[in-house]
């Protein structure tokens, strides 16, 4: 079963990465580039001690992982290679984790890698002679929350991609979950009552960041599971086909 | 192990009121080519897809190799190889890649799987382009990948929807050969589907012919066309003439005579001796430079059927 999912795995990064040709490496480094030299750069120290940077490590996966896993189930419907790979030995369960993990590598792959990167941009560019880094405990809440958030998406991704016709549609409905995702907390509060707006920012103020991290872990890996869960009741090889 | 590779029995199969395939049952014996010919729309690919136990039957029941194909598929899908309606190809990635994903999926061990898709890109003429992406070939090579695909882990029963399609006949004569030797050299079944008569002639041990999901016949061609065509003659030459085709009318063992491409063809009631036909061609004119004795063609059986279903 590791085997196959890995198998499945292998073909999906070789898909993403011969995309356009060999243009999946040039988007690759673009990304890296941007999340990684460019947004630190600007942001100078406070790319490293700000609290901020964790939601910002938490919504990149998620925008990444969007942004190939529309193409998972519906990208090989359109291309007419779904049926065939259906008629081979792999299992239901080998598939499905294999473009989940796919998709999950992918994303948080990246979003390491930048970190990694806006680490090193940072240092370069304002460390004069020390070495900065995220406290321990935040890197650990960043590599976990952007791990389940990667995670997240890719199985929210397979469910559309699974029941969408077309990879476009499939791509619209992510974008509009990770467009949602982004404003509807940055507008909502702002519709709340001043009074409201006030209370939400002194309880925000006193929250206890470590435990409030680990309750989005919670959250999110319960969301993973039942989204999961929901794919894998939704794969069926004859519906698939006939979809 | 049974002798047959496949067997349905009374398999049915619709979509909403559409009988796609409606109560087939069928035996094919092990290590043959089976050719399954229906014009389109008749049930062939909906039948692979019962076979390989990616459709559910909505009656009946189907035994791949042995295996019952709704409640052991995976038995049935890792013994078998498939190239169906279209090629299934990944068009971003290279040829041996390609190949390289299904001998994996197979759990094809590394040093045998090079071997293997070398010796099968070179078999078909790709091993020098098997860098290039897919996605730039054309229709006949990506279906020679496709074939090469079905065959590289060495599946006991390959099913293949329209394997020569978009073949240049070379190609194609080059595949019908492969296909008749992988049957005979390692036993493997193959159930193909083709519009080809005369290629289903050539190379199927048995033949079934679909129509609105119902099977019509089913047998060897020679069988077929035995007990669908009556005995003809086929005579080359010059001067066949109005006279002397109505004196050959007139017998009573000749059903019709009629001239094609400078060719005369006579259809005949029974088994009967011809030197009585030719003398009469040759008194009334005619200069007889060829016989031949025959039966109608798998392509005028298919047809026929087809009518009288009709």
């Amino acid at each position: 079963m590791i085997a196959d999912i890995g198998v499945v795995l292998w073909k999906e990064a070789k898909e993403i990465m011969r995309y356009g040709g060999n243009r999946g490496w040039l988007s690759l480094l673009i990304l890296i580039a941007v999340y990684g030299i460019f947004i630190p750069w600007q942001m100078g120290r406070a790319w490293i001690e700000e609290p901020l940077a964790l939601l910002f490590w938490a919504w990149v996966p998620l925008f990444l992982v969007s942004t190939v896993i529309a193409d998972s189930f519906a990208g090989e419907r359109e291309r007419h290679t779904l049926e065939t790979l259906l008629a081979t030995r792999l299992s239901d369960q080998a598939i499905l984790l294999g473009k989940v993990g796919a998709g999950v590598a992918y994303g948080w792959t990246l979003t390491v890698v930048s970190m990694a990167a806006g680490v090193i941009t940072v240092n370069l560019a304002f460390g004069q002679g020390r070495f900065l880094f995220y406290p321990l405990g935040a890197a650990a809440a960043m590599l976990g929350t952007s791990l389940l958030a990667a995670g997240l998406m890719a199985s929210a991704g397979v469910l559309v991609s699974l029941r969408a016709a077309t990879v476009r549609q499939a791509a619209q409905s992510l974008s509009l979950a990770v467009m949602l995702l982004l404003f509807v907390p940055i507008f909502g509060v702002q519709a709340l009552p001043p009074e409201w707006q006030a209370r939400l920012m002194t309880a925000v103020s006193h929250l206890n960041t470590a435990r409030a991290f680990l309750l989005a872990m919670v959250t999110l890996a319960l969301l993973n599971l039942a989204l999961l869960t929901a794919a894998k009741a939704r794969f069926r090889r004859a519906r698939l086909i006939l979809d | 192990m049974t002798d047959v590779a496949i067997r349905t029995e009374n398999l049915t199969r619709h979509f909403g009121a559409v009988r796609a395939v409606d109560g087939l049952s069928l035996a094919v014996p092990r290590g043959i080519v089976f050719g399954f010919l229906g014009p389109n729309g008749s049930g062939k690919t909906t039948t692979i897809r019962l076979l390989l136990g990616l459709l559910e039957p909505t009656g009946g029941r189907a035994f791949v190799l042995g295996y019952d194909t709704q409640t052991q598929a995976n038995e049935i899908r890792q013994r078998s190889g498939a190239l169906l309606e279209h090629s299934g190809l990944y068009e971003r990635l290279s040829a041996e890649d390609n190949l390289e994903l299904y001998g994996r999926i197979w759990h094809i061990p590394k040093a045998e799987r090079q071997a293997r898709i070398r010796e099968l890109l070179t078999h078909v003429g790709l091993w020098e382009r098997r860098k290039e992406s897919v996605g730039q070939w054309s229709r006949g090579m990506k279906q020679k990948l496709a074939v090469a695909r079905a065959l590289l882990h060495r599946p006991s029963l390959v099913f293949l929807d329209e394997p020569t399609a978009g073949l240049d006949p070379v190609a194609a004569a080059a595949l019908r050969d492969d296909l008749a030797s992988l049957a005979a050299r390692e036993g493997a079944t193959i159930f193909l589907t083709t519009h080809n008569l005369a290629e289903a002639e050539r190379l199927c041990g048995q033949v079934g012919v679909i129509r609105q999901g119902k099977l019509l016949a089913v047998g060897h061609p020679d069988e077929l066309r035995a007990r669908s065509g009556a005995p003809r003659a086929e005579i080359v030459g010059r001067g066949f003439s109005r006279e002397a085709l109505a004196l050959l009318r007139a017998r009573p063992e000749v059903a019709a005579a009629e001239v094609h491409n400078g060719r005369l063809v006579v259809d005949l009631r029974q088994e009967t001796n011809l030197a009585p036909l030719i003398s009469l061609l040759v008194g009334a004119g005619a200069a007889v430079e060829e016989v031949r004795k025959g039966r109608a063609s798998l392509e005028e059986v298919f047809l026929t059927l087809m009518e009288e279903e009709k």
